[in-house]
């Protein structure tokens, strides 16, 4: 589902954010990626949003290379690939429903299936009732749950977060994780990147560390330690 | 793009401008003054147009021959003339006709007095009218015709002429320049317009292009923006000029009924049949323009 061979990204010239490389992630796997802060995680998730090109390297997702996806493409790919951030990025001034509608509109879905399918993800992330509420209404955990069914409601094969429970409370971040297990079980392939060791270590799910941009480690046992 | 695309990127459009009121208004009223002012010229050049063609009509060179001519030598004259390029029309006036229409014009009610004379006292006046398809060119006809044998005298006013050429003509170089200028500063306003809407949305574009929107989904807002700003500031023009001229038009031939002989004014309906696909034309385009390369120097996408 996502491959990596000898992938490497530098922003200056010779210092490399993303050193070399290789990673397999099946379809369907649920993995988190961990590691300090300045590791390269998030330029990895650019990475595989097409954000960035590889300084070398090949990325293949879904058994396309991503360098030979053309620029006028990429839309079109990303529709494939939902993604989720640590500061939510919601439309302020938009109620919860348009903000998932509209993840819907730009895809050009007509009006009578965005009416029947926005309820459905909104009841699957527990937001349901709160249709009409505008983001600063909503507490963190569930400003993210609205972030998750923007990234859902398009089905993507592949969910990426970044930090997504950075801001969020242990009890909002549990909450959260689970959501996205939920999801994982139901055929997405999920992606999490998170700095909450606890979490991790509870989930028992594969771990890539990582640190000045390599893999130091890929367990797949689930606790992703140090050494 | 879809129907529902459309849809979206018109709404979305609106509330640019509603959100960004300052710009727009002034987007808008610029575009108004820069279409009220090219509607402005449009209808004084084309009604003076009008009169100038109308008066040209009037505006004949008399031909006159030497006394003892012939009429085949007339005819021949008659033949050479109408090859002239920049001869509409060449109408003969025999020596009979031009002291019948003497008789009507200065004898008028006193007939008895005309009929004192015994022969016809214009009798060497036969004369072709010549009229002509540009008045710009009369120059060189009189000049022609003064060189064609058996032609006595060539009656021509020249100062009319070439007055009514060159104001028209001034008329129409003052007022392209005006809206050229005018047009650089509603493009401009415009643009203004759409990059203050850009940063604004700076975070929502970011979003959009996370999700998968497409560069014309990005993009259309701004430029149904646009586009509507033209159409808004075409549109007020015009219906405001629609009823400046009526009213206008009025009133000039009541105050100067004694102009209305040489004024004739276009009928509106005729005029405006022109001038609004035009005037939208131009609004819609500069706005469309003005927009467009906005976008697509701030949203590299
Ligand atoms: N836009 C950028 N320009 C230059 N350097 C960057 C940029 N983004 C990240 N970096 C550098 O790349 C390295 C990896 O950053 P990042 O991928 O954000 O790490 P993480 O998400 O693991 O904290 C860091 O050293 C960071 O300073
Ligand atoms: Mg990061």
């Amino acid at each position: 589902m996502i491959k990596l061979e000898h992938v490497s990204k530098s922003y200056t010239k010779g210092v490399p954010a993303i050193d070399d490389i290789s990673l397999h992630i099946q379809e369907g796997e649920f993995v988190f990626v961990v590691g300090d802060s300045g590791s390269g995680k998030s330029t990895l998730i650019k990475l595989l949003l097409k954000e960035l090109e590889p300084t070398s390297g090949t990325i293949t997702i879904n058994k396309r290379n991503l360098s030979a996806i053309h620029k006028k493409q990429i839309p079109k790919y990303r529709r494939n690939v939902g993604v989720v951030f640590q500061d939510f990025r919601l439309l302020k001034d938009r109620n919860v429903y348009e903000n998932v509608a509209f993840a819907q509109k730009v895809i050009g879905m007509p009006n009578r299936r965005i009416k029947s399918n926005v309820p459905r993800v909104l009841s699957m992330v527990g937001l349901a009732a709160k249709y009409k509420s505008v983001p600063s209404q909503l507490s963190g955990g569930e400003q993210q749950r609205v972030a998750i069914a923007r990234a859902l409601v398009n089905e993507p094969k592949i969910l990426l977060a970044d930090e997504l429970t950075g801001n969020l409370d242990p009890n909002n971040s549990w909450e959260i994780m689970k959501l996205l297990e939920e999801i994982n079980k139901r055929g997405t392939t999920v992606v999490v990147v998170t700095h909450n060791m606890e979490i991790v270590r509870a989930m028992k799910k594969r771990v890539i560390r990582m640190k000045k941009g390599v893999i130091v480690s890929d367990d797949t046992g689930g606790l992703g330690d140090e050494n | 793009m879809r129907i529902n695309s459309f849809f979206y990127s018109v709404r979305q459009g609106i509330k640019n401008i509603w959100r960004n009121k300052m710009f727009s208004v002034a987007s808008i009223a610029t575009m108004c003054a820069c279409i009220f002012l090219f509607g402005l010229f449009y209808i004084i050049v084309n009604n003076f147009q009008a009169m100038v063609r109308e008066s040209e009509e009037g505006v004949a060179v008399s031909v006159f021959f030497e006394p003892g001519i012939s009429q085949e030598q007339i005819d021949e004259i008659g033949v050479l003339i109408g090859k002239r390029a920049e001869v509409a029309r060449c109408e003969f006036i025999s020596a009979d006709e031009a002291w019948e229409k003497y008789k009507e014009d200065y004898f008028e009610g006193s007939e008895e007095a005309a009929a004192g004379f015994a022969e016809n006292p214009l009798a060497n006046s036969a004369s072709y009218q010549i009229y002509l398809n540009d008045v710009s060119m009369q120059d060189a006809l009189v000049t022609y015709l003064e060189s064609v044998d058996g032609i006595r005298d060539v009656h021509h006013s020249e100062v009319a002429a070439n007055t009514l050429s060159d104001f028209n003509s001034l008329i129409g170089y003052i007022s392209v320049g005006i809206i050229l200028i005018l047009l650089v500063v509603a493009v401009f306003l415009i643009s203004n317009t759409v990059t203050v809407g850009i940063s604004v949305r700076r975070e929502e574009i970011a979003i959009m292009k996370l999700i998968g929107a497409t560069d014309s989904f990005v993009r259309a807002p701004f430029v149904v923006e646009g586009i509507l700003i033209g159409l808004i500031g075409s549109g007020l023009p015009l219906i405001l000029l629609y009823f400046l001229y009526n009213r206008v038009v009025v009133y000039i031939s009541d105050k100067f009924n004694f102009f209305s002989n040489i004024m004739s004014f276009i009928p509106a309906g005729t005029l405006f049949a022109r001038l609004v696909p035009i005037a939208l034309a131009l609004g819609i385009g500069i706005g469309f323009l003005g927009s467009r390369l906005t976008v697509r120097r701030h949203l590299n996408v």
